[in-house]
């Protein structure tokens, strides 16, 4: 089993207070991990997550970002489930950095890890139950009658004939001591949990009145643009702010550390002033990275073992492979990735004496004011109090806006401190896809000893590739003897090497100047595609059908089973496919959840063509299937993007590509049916935001190898 | 120099060469038009131009004159016009931040071809990107808003 961030969640037993406080003592983390797990959790305190007004209305604050994921519906539907109020007056809002926001398992605040349904599923609740309880108790108080005998629904509490909303006892309740304990609803009695349920944010988004980040805009702030290095390594030299400063509404020019920021009245007169700006940089030492070079040097990495990875190690490998029957050997390539969410990067900040306001998209509040609070000499204890965090909607976050090391943030902090306005800095397109914090690339050699069955009784691979939790705050939970779990998840606990007998699994992590971040699905957008296309490389090499051989490897995984028949099933496996297509198929584990999926591809003039795609889950509950359906069909469009087309190459250390025309996305032309099944099991409750990301690159490469015999093992897929 | 957004004539102090995205964002305070590439590559900035889809981030402000623009803002003051139905009842959205120019796009698109094919909409929709992947809904929703055009309902 590997460390991943679920087990962060699971392990992090110091409770709300563990890494909250390890980000205020550096180096306090062992003691941390050391402490005594505290008795019962205390119940949340309820005002701080709703707010019920005189008019009715049911405000739900929001610990985790809206970022398309669907937690601005689905935290409200946990609430209310349990307050029984009427949905339609039911509103959000994002909460307030602060640390009763605090994740319930990473211990920080914090959206990621597809872990904002499965996290507060009790907490959400619980506040819900402890409103009612206050609500029951203020209508029993103003009709002297016992709680019990009040009945409540659809934000109406009654006793017999008497009748009162919510908002009208809601002042009272409020005054009221909150609940010791609360008892939450057996699940028979749900009425919206595993409901279809629309979401609350439509109606400004389709009107344009939804505020993101960007949308920022107040009397006296001012908008920068930032000249950053063009390279990574690369080292700002000098400048000259005169050019600059001749353009018509620009009117600062401030250093940033290592850039440059025009700070101007609107966007374009700063973009103007930045083309204007004289900047000389130094070039990276070493030539910087260079994309030909550093394959060529993660591919002879990956001829020997690296450091071994938990529970990696079985049985004696080298013999079993000379053993084998039959032996395969391959290596995968998978490229830099840029995150590409639709809204470029920026951040709005104002400093007002020793006090700060951030206005951002954010998914990691904590480090953004630690980070606010370093830069402006607000002593830690006091960042809360003092850098207070304006959550916007997030056009798009994919885990670009889980900085550990706020970056985006942080520079703002440093452009407005230095300007002394209230800045808002803008990054353009070319500047969100050349800043960094990419997922990294990777190379993985596996070598396969077969059976005479086919079945593989020895499985030795390598994995290359940057650590994205090295070097952050995050490296003493996820870094274990030098092995970075997030590296390597999906490996050692394949599914389909449980009973495997030689087992060696290593990891090399070499160190680039290339700042690499978790994207949507993390791990397995690699190691997904290097077990689905290595276990059908093993089923076409001994000659079985790719459904029939794994399900003969899954006996002992009946939920994976199960979804792989019934994905193959909905997908008509059994039938043959339309003439000039073929189906590919994977299935993968991740973030608590099981995704498999068929497409069924055609090549059109050397082009790869998806066509449709069958796609089943097993999240355990499904919240709001309508959620758990859209991420699916997001997540197969987002992980097609990587699949058919995403590559970012550097060359002396700057990235080659800048715009959506050099770095292509999926658009509607590219798009395939997506038909979504959800399998209702009693598993614990699983993420939705990724794992359904993980499977459709190598069910489409599957599925090219059937239609071409061609294996493609690099990504993105090209024919040759 | 005049812009006639929305059905109002606006007075903007702008350089000629200022793309219409940032008069309407920066200088008149719409913001429901989304900058995203600023090379007419992802259609977020789509307003339109006497009824003309056009990319606004590349769209000199001093090529308009007097036509009309129309933004997201102009399309209904409260979501009720048939796309904008159609996308609630598809529940297309999810960052949403895209969704303004999706919108522009197949309200274009249904003013010319009021029972677009799949093939109508491949063309008319492809120039929008959406992250987050809320094509397959948007494909429904502009069918349903065809619908609901008609005077259809469900």
């Amino acid at each position: 089993m590997t460390v991943t961030r679920r087990d962060l969640l699971r392990t992090s037993a110091a409770g709300a207070a563990g890494l909250f406080i390890a980000f205020h003592v550096p180096g306090g983390l062992r003691a941390v991990q050391a402490a005594p797990a505290p008795a019962a959790p205390p119940l949340p305190p309820a005002n701080a997550f709703l707010r019920i007004g005189a008019d009715d209305s049911v405000t739900v604050l929001l610990a985790h970002s809206e970022m398309g994921q669907g937690s601005w519906t689905g935290l409200a539907l946990l609430v209310a489930e349990e307050l029984e109020c009427d949905w339609s007056k039911v509103r959000c809002e994002h909460a307030p950095a602060a640390p009763v926001y605090a994740h319930t398992g990473f211990g920080v605040q914090m959206t990621g890890g597809s872990s904002a349904t499965n996290s507060e599923f009790n907490r959400y609740r619980t506040v819900g139950a402890m409103a009612r309880d206050m609500l029951v108790r203020a209508a029993a108080a103003r009709w002297k009658v016992p709680a019990s005998s009040i009945r409540v629904a659809s934000g109406v509490l009654s006793h017999g004939k008497d009748q009162l909303s919510f908002g009208k006892v809601a002042g009272e309740a409020m005054k009221l001591a909150p609940p010791r304990t609360v008892q939450l609803k057996d699940p028979k009695d749900w009425k919206l949990i595993g409901t279809k349920v629309r979401r609350l944010d439509t109606p400004e988004k389709i009107t344009g009145k939804a505020q993101f980040g960007i949308d920022v805009q107040f009397p006296g702030l001012r908008t920068a643009v930032v000249a950053r290095p063009p390279a990574f390594g690369a080292k700002l030299a000098k400048f000259d702010p005169s050019a600059a400063l001749k353009v018509p509404g620009v009117e600062q020019v401030v250093p940033t550390g290592n850039g440059v920021a025009v700070v101007a009245k609107h966007f374009w007169a700063a973009k103007l002033g930045r083309q204007a700006l004289h900047v000389e940089w130094t070039p990276p030492e070493g030539g910087g990275v260079d994309t030909a070079k550093q394959m060529a040097e993660f591919h002879a990495m990956a001829m020997t073992p690296g450091e071994l990875v938990d529970k990696g190690q079985r049985g004696q490998i080298d013999a079993a492979l000379a053993a084998a029957k039959t032996k395969l050997v391959s290596e995968y390539e998978f490229p830099y990735l840029a995150h590409a969410a639709m809204e470029p990067l920026n951040c709005a900040v104002k400093i007002d004496g020793d006090h700060c306001e951030i206005w951002t998209g954010t998914q990691f509040q904590t480090g953004d004011q630690m980070a606010a609070a370093a830069i402006l000499g607000i002593p830690k204890e006091q960042a809360a109090e003092k850098v207070k965090i304006h959550t916007m909607f997030l056009g798009g976050g994919f885990g670009r806006r889980a900085s550990p090391s706020a970056d985006f943030v942080a520079e703002a902090v440093i452009v407005a401190k230095a300007a002394g306005v209230p800045v808002k800095v803008v990054w353009t397109r070319e500047d969100d896809m050349h800043g960094g914090y990419y997922r990294p690339s990777y190379v993985h050699r596996i070598q396969v000893g077969l059976d005479d069955k086919g079945r593989p009784v020895a499985w030795d691979h390598v994995v290359v590739g940057q650590s994205i939790a090295a070097g952050t705050p995050f490296e003493p939970f996820l870094v274990k003897h030098g092995v970075d779990g997030l590296s390597v998840e999906g490996l050692a606990d394949s599914a389909y090497l449980e009973s495997t007998g030689a087992l060696r699994i290593t990891l090399h992590s070499p160190r680039t100047a290339v700042p690499v971040l978790w994207w949507r699905s993390v791990g397995a957008t690699h190691t997904a595609f290097a077990m689905e296309c290595m276990i059908d490389e093993a089923a076409h090499a001994s000659g079985q059908d790719p459904l029939t051989y794994r399900m003969g490897l899954l006996k002992e995984k009946p939920r994976h089973a199960a979804l792989l028949q019934l994905v193959a099933d909905k997908a008509g496996w059994a039938s043959p496919p339309p003439a000039g297509r073929a189906r590919g198929l994977a299935v993968h584990e991740s973030f608590g959840s099981i995704a498999a999926q068929v497409a069924e591809v055609s090549v059109d003039q050397g082009r790869i063509r998806v066509h449709r795609v069958t796609a089943a889950v097993d999240c355990g509950l499904a919240v709001n299937p309508l959620a758990v359906e859209a991420q699916v069909q997001g997540s197969v469009a987002y992980g097609l993007s990587a699949a058919l087309y995403g590559q970012l190459t550097l060359s002396g250390g700057a990235v080659q590509q800048s715009n959506f025309h050099d770095y292509p996305v999926v658009r509607m032309y590219d798009m395939p049916h997506v038909e979504v099944h959800i399998v209702s099991s009693n598993a614990r409750m699983g993420g939705i935001g990724e794992p359904a990301t993980a499977p459709i690159a190598p069910a489409v490469a599957n599925a090219v190898f059937a239609l071409t015999k061609q294996r493609l093992r690099t990504l993105p897929l090209k024919l040759a | 120099m005049k812009l006639d957004i929305n059905g109002t004539v606006r007075e903007v102090d702008a350089p000629p060469e200022m793309p219409l995205l940032w008069v309407i964002r920066d200088l008149l305070g719409f913001t429901g038009t989304k900058f995203g590439c600023g090379m007419a590559q992802c259609g977020a900035c789509t307003v339109h131009i006497d009824g003309q889809p056009v990319r606004s981030c590349v769209t000199p402000v001093s090529t308009v004159g007097a036509r009309k623009i129309r933004t997201i803002e102009g399309i209904s003051p409260d979501g009720s016009h048939p796309v904008q139905r159609a996308w609630a009842q598809a529940d297309v959205v999810q960052c949403g931040y895209c969704q303004s120019g999706q919108i522009m796009s197949a309200v274009a698109l249904l003013e010319q071809v009021p029972d677009p094919t799949d093939a109508d909409i491949d063309a008319a929709m492809s120039g929008n990107i959406c992250r987050c992947g809320t094509y397959v809904r948007i494909r429904e929703a502009v069918h349903l808003a065809a619908r609901l055009q008609h005077g259809g309902g469900k």
